[in-house]
């Protein structure tokens, strides 16, 4: 018990302790501040800008950015779904595989530019080594450059005062990827490789088991095919970037892409780091500690609260895996607990808390398979996306969900203190308020427009593997992964169909770019705003009681547009459990 | 106005009339305003049509259920409507009493002031501005105007409220009179400055009434708020029933769920609380500031008062009583103290102004000297003038002055005296007392200095440590020197002083403060005041005061009281935090909604879920009819308190947010489990719902 607590309490220091000092690290970059790789990058850099013609001192308004942000996603859209059509004839394909349907390319160019990286495939029997890498992997990086190159839009325009300016986001997308991005996910690489994940380009390899396997109606199995490609590459900005579109079907669970305890503490701590680290450039980078620590603390005890529950839930089971008493699912002298759909090499404590991890996160890689958590545990990591992915959430898209329910919440709670509202001493007025709504909403009438469709369409129950209560949970978790832009799916729930495709494509679009430019506005508009004066009458938004507002505020907003939906789901099954 | 501290309750007349327009505010395009609202006003349509259809067989749900449903969401709508027009009956009574006052009349045209008996009439709805006009005493004035020549006593009361006359006349601060108002003593011309319908009771009629009321923009960004979330739950019980038919395709039984009972869900959750409140709220906050005699321009002046975190304050008046008091005398110069008094009080004994009086009660107190009849004794008073800046008399060829140390300086160095270096020690010790000293001379000699102290008022110390709690940092400004003017700030407890204030340095401090992101508060009533107010964020001007400055200002104070701008804050952030409080409350309500509601759904398909009927309510319809009736009755219920806005504390933001939090917050979380819960079993034991 203890050993198990620890166990959870260590992942969570470790996550903070590295992230502090990145938080930092990043600030510095994206201030063009001198920082240790300053030296070999600079030259890098300049370079870059002299070749693509950037004027790195431009600082672009709110609009034009916008557009650079939809131009650069549109031709990274194009490029991947031609790549998926055409893989057939492109190189790097050893196992000659085809080019996808139009609604799959569609469903995963959109999943991958959009950083959700649902997948309604397996890697390793659907795409091309070509695809993978150099469609895939390049939006691992970029898409979630993107995203913190916009947050970093809205740190900005809290920062600037009267200005017009917000950066330039060619300058920002080449920092991220040259600074953070790449440097981070070559020591991920090297660490993987270093335990055992592929990294080449050869065939798929038949090997001969070495303990033959007899199924139930008698076929011996002797050999297997172990798929091969350039995998750790891939799974490094996969965890880094809140990517986790899996190189295998099976993703993280996947012993070539998560080969050792080693690798899997390396990947579940890379999958929040750079979120986490992101609270900490805010308050750096506004030049106020106290801000940052405030946000970090209010995802932190959320995150704490998931993780809590999933734990306490798959370690106590339920009645049905007891057996009345027949089965041993205490946790003395064995792991107990519910192991259904997870690897035995991870056990309780490492599944949960991945699977904590990866929905705050709007990551959506598995180490286990969540359809087969308890309802309640189940429920939590449907939850989590529900929320808005605002628990630390995607690479910076996490965080300017966050600050966009930070306005509502300075918005009610500012005009109970009597005044009119404002964040970070920038007034909140009608058009920051439109704003902000679509960033905190755009992810429930996504989920709930998706999900309420598909209920309504005769052959998506022919996609359940489950009746009932349950079946209707691995529905709405299908939409809330792709609401939340997370990816991660409830195993057993077909979604490689016109209808789900499409759907799901569209939902994702529409939570990542309405947030992300309903963000960009709200800056254009907070950077010209004056600077409002601190005094004892100001809302203050660092202290316990903001910080359980914020929590307050996210929860009331995921709880009012959930519950009727959860009650029809894991609710309705824990109870149907009980009796 | 009339209407001063009458609850709008107690005025039967006024509810009636309430009642009458919350049925008249049924119209759409009325209910199109608060889009809230319409949504409710479109359920109760659909529910009607719903009623209807059941009649004919066509029904998804009892009958009898579909029907109190229907009703219900009506009378939703019928408060919304009540809460409004009860708000706006005060400002309509208000409205009607200066209609009264304001009525077409007679007025005398004159070509030119030289030309006073050259008096055309004409109606006063036909002058235009730049006329000329004479009022008599007894006639009431035709238009809003500048005195241009002559003086007289104007009954104001028909504005004001306050029925002792004021004089007004030509040049100076005293010049502007107002349409509407009468004449009692002597004349006046006066020259046109607003033309018909324009005019400051026109004004005055359409923002009391709220004709002219425009959203504001803070209302507009929680309107905002409001249609977000509701449009959030218009899908989630569309996509409810979507649920719905797939769980219970999956069940193989029939959808449980009917549209009357989702449309009930809907109106439930949606922020109806709040949204009938709204405009409620906002009217009751600009009728609070009419009643303290404050008229807003517009409503967004009432909201940046609650912002406002500088407050610049006069002092005469609102920090001192308006008049300095004599409070020692101290012989110089070897000079006796009874001779300087008694030269003090013959000094004064002609000057009526409150400081010289001051001088006579204080020698007859200490020395028991008494009044002296000027005529017998041939004294001949010398007035203050701004020239020699020294007033006294002259009598039996002595002569006796006082005034400004450096005006005595020069009086008696002139005539030959010696300014001592004596006089000079105790002039500079009053001063850093915070007091003025008045030097007496008599005969060109000094003979000692009157202590003349400013009586700061009582409470005021108090009540800028409250402001100053609340983050308001206030300002004196005074005309006084440095010195004295750091002395009275530190007794005061003011934040900061702007001494020898003159115009520009006002406008300049306003900016200054302005540049670092402050929110500024003034007052002022002369036109050189106008630039500064024009530049505050607030700006109050004095009724009294001077058209330019009644322009500049975004609020008037008809009382023309300086201490006004601080229940203005008050009234400001009064304002803001019910509209907060109510809001919070309303989305706090929905939990207890969800909980009474989504078990009665949904218990026929999972009877597991039943364990979420903490409220252990009856039956599915009793839950939904006790939901939507908790829904209906909390607008009545908060009615009194949109009107009179939640309590106002002068303590920190973070205590206040606490205080509000726990009450309206919590208190929304908890009150309609028991309310609801409470209405379930009246249903029940009235055999309403079986």
């Amino acid at each position: 018990m203890t050993n198990t607590i620890l166990q959870y309490v260590l992942y969570l220091v470790i996550l903070v302790v590295l992230a502090i000092p990145l938080g930092n690290y990043i600030g510095k970059v994206m201030n063009g501040e001198r920082v240790f790789l300053s030296r070999i990058l600079i030259p890098c850099e300049n370079a870059m800008y002299r070749l693509l013609h950037v004027d790195k001192e431009e600082s672009m308004g709110w609009k034009k950015y916008a557009a650079c942000v939809l131009l650069f996603s549109g031709f990274g859209f194009i490029l991947l779904f031609l790549f998926h059509l055409l893989q057939g004839a492109l190189p790097l394909n050893p196992e000659g595989l085809p080019g996808t349907s139009w609604h799959l390319a569609f469903n995963t160019t959109s999943s991958f530019v959009t950083n959700t990286n649902w997948q309604a495939y397996s890697g390793e029997s659907t795409l091309s080594y070509f695809t993978q890498m150099m469609g895939l992997t390049v939006q691992n990086f970029v898409s979630a450059a993107t995203g913190i190159a916009v947050l970093f839009v809205l740190i900005r325009a809290f920062t600037k005062v009267q200005e017009k300016g917000l950066g330039n986001f060619w300058v920002d997308m080449t920092r991220i990827n040259l600074y953070v991005m790449i440097p981070i996910c070559l020591v991920i690489t090297i660490g993987l490789v270093w335990q055992g994940v592929p990294q080449n380009f050869n065939a798929y390899e038949t090997v001969t088991l070495v303990e033959p396997i007899t199924l139930e109606d008698g076929t011996v199995i002797t050999e297997q095919i172990v798929p091969m490609g350039p995998a750790a590459s891939q799974i490094a900005p996969k965890q880094a970037g809140t990517n986790g579109g899996g190189f295998f079907g099976v993703n993280s669970a996947h012993p070539l892409e998560n080969p050792t305890p080693f690798s899997n503490l390396l990947e579940m701590i890379s999958l929040l780091l750079i979120p986490v680290a992101l609270c900490f450039t805010f308050g750096r980078n506004i030049k106020d500690k106290k801000q940052g620590r405030a946000i970090f603390i209010a995802m932190f005890f959320m995150l704490v609260l998931a993780l809590g529950i999933i734990a306490v839930c798959e370690q106590s089971a339920t009645p049905q895996l007891a057996q009345n008493g027949a089965v041993d699912i205490s946790m003395i002298d064995q792991a107990g607990g519910n192991m259904e759909g997870k690897e035995t090499r991870f056990g309780i404590a490492t599944s949960s808390t991945w699977a904590a991890f990866t929905t705050a996160a709007s990551n959506g890689s598995v180490n286990s398979m969540h359809d087969s958590y308890t309802p309640l545990g189940g429920m939590i990591t449907m939850l989590q996306m529900q929320l808005g992915e605002v628990i630390f959430g995607g690479v910076g898209c996490g965080l300017y969900g966050m600050l966009a329910f930070a306005i509502l919440a300075v918005f009610i709670a500012g005009l109970m203190v009597g005044r009119t509202p404002e964040y970070l001493g920038k007034k909140i007025e009608p058009y920051e308020m439109k704003m902000a709504v679509m960033v905190c909403l755009a992810t429930p009438v996504g989920i709930l427009i998706g999900s309420g469709l598909a209920s309504l369409v005769p052959e998506v129950a022919n996609s359940l593997n489950n009746a009932g209560a349950h079946g209707f949970s691995e529905l709405l978790y299908a939409y809330s992964s792709a609401g939340g832009n997370n990816g991660s799916a409830f195993a057993g729930f077909n979604a490689n169909t016109v209808f789900l495709n499409v759907t799901i494509g569209l939902v994702m679009l529409f939570v990542r770019f309405v947030p992300m430019i309903a963000t960009l506005a709200i800056a254009g508009s907070l950077v010209q705003k004056k600077k409002v004066a601190v005094s004892a009458g100001t809302l203050p938004t660092h202290n316990a009681l903001f910080i359980g507002l914020l929590i307050f505020v996210v929860l009331l907003v995921g709880a009012l547009s959930f519950f009727p939906a959860l009650a029809l789901g894991p609710i309705a099954e824990y109870f149907q459990m009980l009796i | 106005m009339s209407t001063k501290n009458k609850s709008a309750f107690s005025n039967k007349k006024m509810v009636w009339r309430a009642i009458k327009d919350s049925f008249k505010k049924l119209n759409p395009k009325t209910q199109l305003q608060n889009p809230v609202m319409f949504l409710v006003y479109i359920s109760a349509l659909l529910t009607t049509a719903l009623a209807v259809l059941a009649f004919f067989g066509i029904r998804d749900a009892n009958t009898g259920f579909i029907i109190a449903v229907a009703v219900i969401l009506w009378f939703t709508v019928l408060f919304a409507n009540f809460a409004e027009a009860i708000a706006e009956g005060r400002g309509k009574a208000q409205a009607d009493s200066l209609r009264a006052a304001k009525k077409d009349v007679q007025a005398h045209k004159i070509p030119s002031i030289d030309k006073k008996d050259m008096v055309t009439d004409i109606s006063s709805a036909n002058l235009v501005k730049g006329d000329l006009v004479i009022v008599h005493a007894g006639e009431q004035i035709p238009a809003d105007g500048e005195v241009v020549d002559g003086a007289a006593s104007v009954d104001e009361s028909a504005i004001t409220g306050e029925s002792a006359p004021v004089i007004r006349e030509s040049g100076g601060d005293r010049s502007a009179v107002t349409g509407g108002t009468t004449v009692i003593s002597d004349w006046l011309i006066v020259q046109v400055t607003s033309e018909a319908g324009e005019s400051f009771l026109d004004k005055m009629i359409a923002m009391v009434e709220g004709a002219a009321r425009k959203k504001t923009p803070n209302e507009i960004a929680l309107q905002i708020l409001l249609v977000a979330l509701s449009i959030i739950f218009l899908l989630v019980t569309v996509s409810l029933y979507a649920y719905s038919v797939f769980s219970a395709n999956q069940a193989g039984i029939v959808n449980p769920t009917s549209v009357t009972a989702l449309v009930a869900l809907l109106v439930c959750l949606a922020p109806t609380t709040i949204g009938a409140l709204l405009s409620a709220i906002g009217i009751a906050g600009m009728s609070r500031l009419n009643q303290a005699n404050v008229l807003a321009m517009s409503g967004r002046a009432i909201e940046a008062a609650g912002d406002v975190d500088i407050l610049m304050l006069d002092k005469t008046g609102t920090i001192t009583l308006g008049n300095r008091q004599a409070c020692d005398f101290i012989p110089v110069d070897g000079c006796n103290k009874e001779e300087l008094a008694d030269a003090a009080q013959l000094s004064s004994l002609a000057d009526e102004t409150p400081e010289g009086r001051s001088v006579v009660v204080l020698a007859k107190e200490q020395f028991g000297i008494r009044g002296r009849n000027m005529g017998e004794m041939q004294i001949e008073f010398v007035p203050f003038t701004a020239k020699t800046r020294m007033s006294g008399v002259n009598f039996q060829g002595n002569e006796i002055r006082k005034g400004a140390a450096d005006a005595m300086k020069a009086y008696v160095e002139e005539g030959g005296g010696k300014y001592s270096d004596e006089c000079d020690t105790v002039v500079k010790k009053i001063a850093n007392l915070g007091g003025t000293p008045l030097v007496v001379a008599k005969n060109h000699k000094i003979l000692g200095v009157i202590h003349l102290k400013d009586i700061i008022k009582q409470g005021v110390k108090e009540k800028f440590a409250d402001l100053r709690k609340m983050g308001i940092k206030t300002i004196m400004i005074t005309g006084d020197n440095p010195l004295t003017a750091a002395a009275i700030a530190a007794e005061a407890g003011v934040d900061d002083f702007l001494a020898e204030a003159t115009p520009e340095s006002k406008l300049q401090m306003i900016r200054s403060f302005q540049s670092q992101g402050h929110l500024v508060a003034m007052t002022g009533d002369g036109t050189n005041d106008a630039p500064a107010l024009a530049q505050a964020d607030v700006a109050v001007a004095m009724n009294t005061g001077t058209q330019a400055a009644k322009e500049a200002g975004n609020m008037v104070d008809l009382d023309s009281s300086p201490t006004k701008l601080i229940d203005i804050v008050r009234i400001g952030k009064q304002l803001l935090m019910t509209r907060g409080s109510l809001t919070t409350f309303s989305i706090a309500n929905d939990i207890a909604k969800y909980f009474a509601i989504i078990p009665a759904l949904f218990m026929g398909l999972y009877p597991g879920l039943a364990a979420l009927n903490i409220m252990n309510l009856h039956s599915a319809e009793s839950a939904i009819l006790s939901a939507v009736i908790y829904n209906a009755l909390i607008i009545v219920a908060l009615i009194p308190l949109a009107l009179k806005g939640v309590k106002y504390r002068e303590v920190p933001a973070s205590k206040l947010l606490s205080r509000n939090l726990l009450v309206y917050g919590l208190g929304g979380i908890i009150a309609p489990f028991i309310a609801v819960k409470v209405i379930d079993v009246v249903l029940v034991a009235t055999g309403l719902v079986v």
